[in-house]
Order: C-alpha cells, then sequence, then structure tokens
C-alpha cells in the first residue's frame, strides 16, 4: 500500500494525470465515465476530459464549497494506492500539510512550459517539511514543447539545485503528458531519450519503506482494558518498532521499567507485533499506567518533555495569541500548552514557536519519528483545530512531579490559566504578592502557582 | 537488521489496524458513542473490527439500526440474530409515525421517503439517545461527495454537515471535542474499498445477508433493472409479474429502491472475482442516487450518512 500526495499549481495539469491514472490502471466505472462525458467539453483521444472524472467536484468549487482534500483510492495487481489531492488553492498550505501528514511519497507537476515557479519551491518545502522522504517530480505537457528533452532536463538541473537547500529527499523525475498519457502509465514513443520507467510502473515498484519498523518501539496507550480482576491489558497501535513478550519497556512520563507480559489480540496470543499493528499488551508489573503515558523500548526510550521548541502551521482565520492556552493533542495524550512567539501570526504561516505544556509530552523530534513529534493545537473555546505541529527539540526534561510557579502577564490569563490547571485535575491557586515561604510552601504541597501582576 | 525487512503488514492488516486505532480514540474520548448498523458488509466488517478493538472486553457502546420499514427480510432475520449472537446491545428505530402515514417512495417519491425514514428516523434516535458520536461504515471511495469527507465527520447541533467547516485531520491525532448538542459521525472505514471489504470478509470468515449471494430471486424485470417484489406497493405494468432471476444485491438497502444484479457469484470468492469485471460502481443500482447529481452531498448536508 503506497500513501501519496499530488501537488501543483492550478492548471499544471493534476486533475488530468490523476483522471488518467484511474482511467487507464481501470478505476474508473462506467457510470462515472458516462457522467463524466456527458460534461466535457476538452476531449481527447478517447473522447472525455480525464479532469472530470476527479474535478466533478469543480461544480461545488463554483459554488463556493471549499474542497480541501479529496482521496482517491486505486489499486493495480502490484500495489493498492491511496492518492491524497488537494485541489483547493486558497488554503493550500493548510490543505497540503493535511494531505502530507500521511503520505510517504508526493507527486510534484510543474508545467513544461513554465518551468519552476514560486509555488513549487513552496510546495516542496512543505512536503518535505512534513517527512515526505520521496518526491516525484513530473514535468507536464510535454507535447506543448515538442517533447523537448533540453526543456525536461533544464527543469531537472534547476530543481535538483532547489532540493539542495531543503531537509534530504530522494527525487525522480519524469517527463509526461497527462492529456495523451505518455509516460503515464504506457512508455512514451515520442521520447525516445527517456529510459526510465513510466509513472504508474515506477509507484508500483519505489521502495518508500519508511523505518518505523527499524525504529525503538514506541506504543501510546489509547485505552485501559480491564474486563476482570485477572487482566489488566494496555490498548494501543504499535508507533514504531517491534515487541515481543518479555521485551523490558519503560512507562514515559514516570520512567518505571518492566517486561511485556502477552500480546493478547482478538485473533489470540502474539509471538511478536510491530508497527503499525493494532494489539493489547499486558505487564508483569501491576503499574500505574493511563491513557496518554507510553510504553517505549527500556534501552532507547524518548523523553518527558514540558519545554518544546516546534514548528506550527498555523491554520485559523484567528491569530495565535501568546496569553492564553491551547489544548495540545500528542499521540494519545491531551492537555493545555501555551505557546510564544514573538510576532504576528497568520493563517498559512509556518513559524517557530516555543510550547510550554501544562502535563509532559513523551517526544522525539519529527524528523526522527512522525508519531513521537506531530501534534495539534485545538482552541479551546470554538474547538476549533488552529494548527499542526511538528516537534523540532526539547528545550527542557519534564520537571519533578513538584508544584510549579507560572508568571502571567495580566489578569486575564492568570484567570485562564486557573481555569486550564483546574480542567487537568490540577490544585491551582492565583496569587499576588505573596510571600515566598508561602509560594514555597505551597510548591511543596504541589500547588500550581499562578502569579498575576493584575491587582498590584 | 535485515530480518526485520520481514514484517511488513498487508494492506488488509494496515487498515483493520487503523480502523481499530479509530474506534478506540472514539470511545476514549467522546461521552456517549453510538454505532450505527445497517445490515450490510461494511457493518459487518465494522462490528468485527470493534470486536477487536476491545477484546477482551465486550464492545463499549451499542448499535443502532434506523430501520425504515422496508427493509427485505433476509436482512431482517439476520439484524435480529447475528449481533445478539456476538454480544452486542441493538436499538432499533424507526419513524413509525411516517410508516402510520402510508410513507412508500411510490407515494412521495425517494426523496422525500429517504428524508423522512431515514434522515428525519436517524437525527430523532441520535437526539433521543443523547449520543455524540455516531460510527457509520461508509467509505471514501463510494460516491465522489464522499471523496472529501472526514474520517470525523462534525456535525452542528442539528445534526448537519457543513461542509466549509471541517476540521482540518492531520497524521492520526483526530480533534474530537465537542459542544454540548453537536456530534460527531465518524468512520473507521474511510481508506477501504468496496473489494477491501470483500477481502476482509474472505479473511475473517466474517458472516453477511444471504442476499449478497446469487439465487434464483423474483424480480420486477425492467430492461436492465431487477426490481425486489417484497412489498405491495410496487406498481406494477399491465400483465406484469415476477420472474425467476439468478441474481443477488450488490449493497443493501430498503427493498423497493435496491435493485438486484444478475450473477452466479453465490460464494464470496467469486464475488470477488466478479467485482474485478465490474464496469458499474457500486451505488449505481440504488434507486436513491438516481434524483439528482449530486444527491448524496445534499442529503449529507441535511444529516443523512
Ligand atoms: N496539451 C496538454 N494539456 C494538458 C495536459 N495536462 C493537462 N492539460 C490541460 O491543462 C488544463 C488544466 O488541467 P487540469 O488537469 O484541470 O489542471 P489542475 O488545475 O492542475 O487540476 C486543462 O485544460 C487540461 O486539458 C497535457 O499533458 N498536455
Amino acid at each position: 500500500m503506497l500513501r501519496l500526495i499530488t501537488c501543483g499549481s492550478v492548471d499544471d495539469g493534476k486533475s488530468t494525470l490523476i483522471g488518467r491514472l484511474l482511467y487507464d490502471s481501470q478505476s474508473v466505472l462506467e457510470d462515472q465515465l458516462l457522467a463524466a462525458g456527458r460534461a466535457s467539453v476538452r476531449r481527447n483521444a478517447e473522447g472525455i476530459d480525464l479532469s472530470l472524472l476527479t474535478d466533478g467536484l469543480r461544480a461545488e468549487r463554483e459554488q463556493g464549497i471549499t474542497i480541501d482534500v479529496a482521496y482517491r483510492y486505486f489499486a493495480t495487481p502490484r500495489r493498492k494506492f491511496i492518492l491524497a489531492d488537494t485541489p483547493g488553492h486558497e488554503q493550500y498550505t493548510r490543505n497540503m500539510a493535511t494531505a502530507a501528514s500521511t503520505a510517504e511519497l508526493a507527486l510534484l507537476l510543474i508545467d513544461a512550459r513554465h518551468g519552476l515557479r514560486p509555488q513549487t519551491r513552496r510546495h516542496a518545502r512543505i512536503a518535505a517539511l512534513l517527512g515526505v522522504r520521496t518526491l516525484v517530480v513530473v514535468v507536464n505537457k510535454m507535447d506543448l514543447v515538442g517533447w523537448d528533452e533540453s526543456v525536461f532536463r533544464g527543469i531537472e538541473r534547476d530543481f535538483t539545485a532547489l532540493a539542495a537547500t531543503l531537509p534530504p529527499m530522494t527525487l525522480h523525475f519524469i517527463p509526461i503528458s497527462a492529456f495523451d498519457g505518455a509516460n503515464v502509465v504506457r512508455q512514451s514513443e515520442e521520447m525516445p531519450w527517456y529510459d526510465g520507467a513510466p509513472l504508474l510502473a515506477l509507484l508500483e515498484t519505489i521502495d518508500v519503506s519508511r523505518d518505523d519498523v527499524a525504529a525503538p518501539f514506541f506504543f501510546p496507550v489509547q485505552r485501559v482494558l480491564r474486563p476482570d480482576q485477572d487482566f489488566r491489558g494496555y490498548a494501543g497501535q504499535i508507533a514504531a518498532g517491534v515487541v515481543r513478550p518479555g521485551d523490558r519497556v519503560t512507562v514515559l512520563p514516570g520512567g518505571r521499567t518492566t517486561c511485556v507480559a502477552r500480546i493478547s489480540t482478538y485473533d489470540g496470543e502474539l509471538d511478536l507485533a510491530h508497527a503499525p499493528m493494532s494489539v493489547t499488551l499486558t505487564l508483569e508489573d501491576e503499574l500505574d499506567v493511563s491513557r496518554g503515558d507510553a510504553l517505549c523500548a527500556a534501552d532507547d526510550a524518548p523523553v518527558a518533555a514540558q519545554h518544546l521548541a516546534a514548528t506550527l502551521i498555523w491554520f485559523s482565520s484567528t491569530p495565535l495569541r501568546s496569553d492564553r492556552s491551547y489544548i495540545v493533542k500528542h499521540t494519545t495524550r491531551t492537555t493545555r500548552a501555551s505557546v510564544r512567539h514573538d510576532g504576528a501570526v497568520a493563517m498559512n504561516d509556518i513559524v517557530q514557536v516555543e510550547l510550554e505544556t501544562f502535563r509532559p509530552l513523551v517526544v522525539r523530534p519529527y524528523g526522527e519519528s512522525r508519531a513521537a513529534g506531530s501534534f495539534i493545537l485545538i482552541d479551546p473555546v470554538t474547538n476549533e483545530t488552529v494548527a499542526a505541529g511538528l516537534v523540532d527539540s526539547v528545550l527542557e526534561e519534564r520537571r519533578e512531579q513538584a508544584g510549579r510557579i507560572i508568571a502571567a502577564r495580566n489578569e486575564d490569563e492568570a484567570l485562564e490559566l486557573h481555569r486550564a490547571w483546574l480542567a487537568e485535575g490540577a490544585r491551582v491557586v492565583v496569587l499576588n504578592d505573596a510571600p515566598q515561604d508561602v509560594v514555597d510552601g505551597l510548591l511543596a504541597m504541589q500547588f500550581v502557582v499562578v502569579t498575576a501582576p493584575c491587582c498590584r | 537488521m535485515s530480518t526485520l525487512q520481514i514484517h511488513r503488514l498487508s494492506h488488509l492488516r494496515a487498515l483493520e489496524a487503523e480502523s481499530i486505532h479509530i474506534i478506540r480514540e472514539v470511545a476514549s474520548e467522546l461521552a456517549r458513542p453510538v454505532m450505527l448498523y445497517s445490515i450490510g458488509k461494511d457493518s459487518s466488517v465494522m462490528l468485527r473490527l470493534a470486536q477487536k478493538a476491545f477484546h477482551p472486553e465486550p464492545v463499549p457502546f451499542p448499535l443502532l439500526h434506523i430501520d425504515t420499514g422496508y427493509k427485505f427480510r433476509e436482512m431482517i432475520e439476520f439484524r435480529d440474530r447475528y449481533p445478539r449472537e456476538q454480544g452486542f446491545t441493538l436499538i432499533v428505530h424507526t419513524n413509525r409515525a411516517a410508516l402510520d402515514d402510508g410513507v412508500n417512495p411510490f407515494r412521495v417519491g425517494t426523496q422525500l421517503c429517504c428524508e423522512m425514514l431515514k434522515t428525519k428516523a436517524l437525527l430523532d434516535a441520535l437526539r433521543e439517545g443523547g449520543w455524540d458520536a455516531a460510527f457509520g461504515g461508509a467509505r471514501r471511495d463510494e460516491e465522489r461527495s464522499r471523496a472529501k469527507e472526514r474520517i470525523y465527520s462534525f456535525r452542528d447541533t442539528r445534526g448537519q454537515w457543513d461542509p466549509k467547516n471541517q476540521r482540518p485531520e492531520l497524521w492520526n491525532l483526530y480533534n474530537g471535542r465537542v459542544a454540548p448538542g453537536e456530534s460527531i459521525r465518524v468512520f473507521p472505514l474511510s481508506n477501504w474499498t468496496e473489494l477491501d471489504v470483500w477481502q476482509y470478509i474472505e479473511l475473517e470468515g466474517i458472516p453477511i445477508v444471504p442476499l449478497y449471494f446469487a439465487k434464483e430471486r423474483p424480480m420486477l424485470v425492467r430492461g436492465n433493472a431487477l426490481i425486489p417484489v417484497e412489498q405491495s406497493f410496487i406498481p406494477r405494468g399491465e400483465g406484469e409479474a415476477p420472474q425467476l432471476v439468478r441474481c443477488r444485491m450488490r449493497s443493501l438497502g430498503c427493498s423497493p429502491c435496491t435493485g438486484a444484479i444478475r450473477s452466479d457469484a453465490d460464494t464470496v470468492p467469486k464475488i470477488i472475482a466478479e467485482l474485478a469485471s465490474f464496469r458499474r460502481s457500486e451505488r449505481e443500482n440504488r434507486a436513491i442516487d438516481h434524483d439528482t447529481d449530486g444527491s448524496m452531498e445534499l442529503k449529507k448536508r441535511a444529516g443523512y450518512f
């Protein structure tokens, strides 16, 4: 199974290419073809406008409905494909980031007549940022440049130079004509100078295996299963690595270590399980493990941290506010976080921030682990998903679970922090001007102390 | 370590793992989930996935069937047997008032009939039950308007879908937060195709309603269309009588609005082989989608799945 995304500017031929892949891999059904045929204005040899197969949503676009990410499914005898297409352009960054977050490969379309455009760089950068490690640069509309090899080679050269400024990615280049199918499914006769495989053959055989299985075992607990006194199992999806009964695991945050007793499933017990399987694990020792905790390879565990450097892709039309907290969802942990950034952050901005979370998160940098390095931010009032986040580095590991002192900058922020910590189940007080020994006493009793300048 | 290379999940097992993850997330984050049970093959797969998600615990939410009153007899027999055998709790909801008023697709039209017996019944049932999350077995490959559907599909206090107001979904981090009165529909099979569903049924030996298998059945034959005759109100032409036709259902719905297809496929492997030869989409033989292009989109916005 291969998950891929397509990116390109409007009119580069994305819809036509997808229609071509679906059509030539025989994933389009007669009644859908008939509907597209009826609506076709521009017809090719097959008598239909292929872009209508996927862009039947165009009418909706005209009615002002935003199509952000559409998923298509097709299969050949060799592979099943899940293709995420992002036709919208007003919200392009957000949509492309969404589609890229689960993709292993990106198809990046370039119109042969135009070469690299400013968006090309942006698309490549978002793909790289979101951890897509294989990029297939599809140079389309070769028919309109007389199938000229030098045009293709020029784009290849320019793009290779551009890619050198981005995180490392494996690059492939293919000259095609989506309109008549050259080098999409069939090898093009028009371009004998191209000796690589056509696009579909490349997609069928390309190795995009992420090293999820080879990575250290990482298992965020989704749910504790307790059908009776004798069974206490931790249900979750293995985010990375392999697990066997007897393996030593560390529970984070907390850091206690124990061994896996059994791998339990509906289909019986297993001797081994690996990413991305959903299983239930039981442990040798009775530990207090709950949803949001993670079971990790004891010899190579991530860190539990509360202070992080991260990259945010801001989705919301409401700008980021540093004086309030957001809900952060990371693995199966949901907590609150305040987000510091100097300067305004508006929709579609990609910015570096510092994140201070109320409870520790078990993280790795996104570049090492998508599962341990990704999070979303949610507005606690509107419940809107306002940002996607990528962990860059840990600034400070988790403090011991003693109390903590937080300085609010104004009364509103103090009240917001108070509410948010209460929601976390913490004991929290808001103080202004309390003597140091009172504060120390509260901290020793594990209170969260919010100091407010408000009433001074 | 080269031995790690062999740990590759088949695409069916990868889809299974993803769906189980989704089902567990919803059960852990939402207060009152319910699983919509349509009795069809997709529902059968969803039931199995729910069992796998919580084993050895029982599934922590009930099933809800919206019974229009016009489902096939064999569907109802299956519904009243299989889920109970498997230990599920089943809730059945029907818009009795509309049925008592004589609503049927021929008297009021397919569109309005669906609106009364499906959409309204579903919204009423969800509201009365106070369910804040409802699992559905819809797949993105089924119909064009579903291609852009989220896995968590957010509904406002009237149960309506606003395509402009859906939450971005990144990685496997779902935002299931709802305000009082709001709810989500959740589609754990979003990434499955019709073929995946059948292959999984075969792999797992999942029981399904016998209507999916070819058999001689009485049908009104109108051109290519085979119309089942379970309901007496189906209008007939002059001298038109049901004929015995070897056929099966590709998808299950209400008997007056679900066409059969001619077929010899009487086992799951034969159905899979037949699928590969199909050049027509699954919903095409369902009358409900014929009303207008984009009719599914309209229904979804009104709160239907
Ligand atoms: N000549 C030629 N035209 C193409 C090719 N691919 C796409 N087009 C045309 O370019 C226009 C934009 O294509 P479309 O697929 O709608 O672009 P999208 O906006 O990227 O989805 C349409 O008129 C297509 O017919 C190609 O390979 N050759």
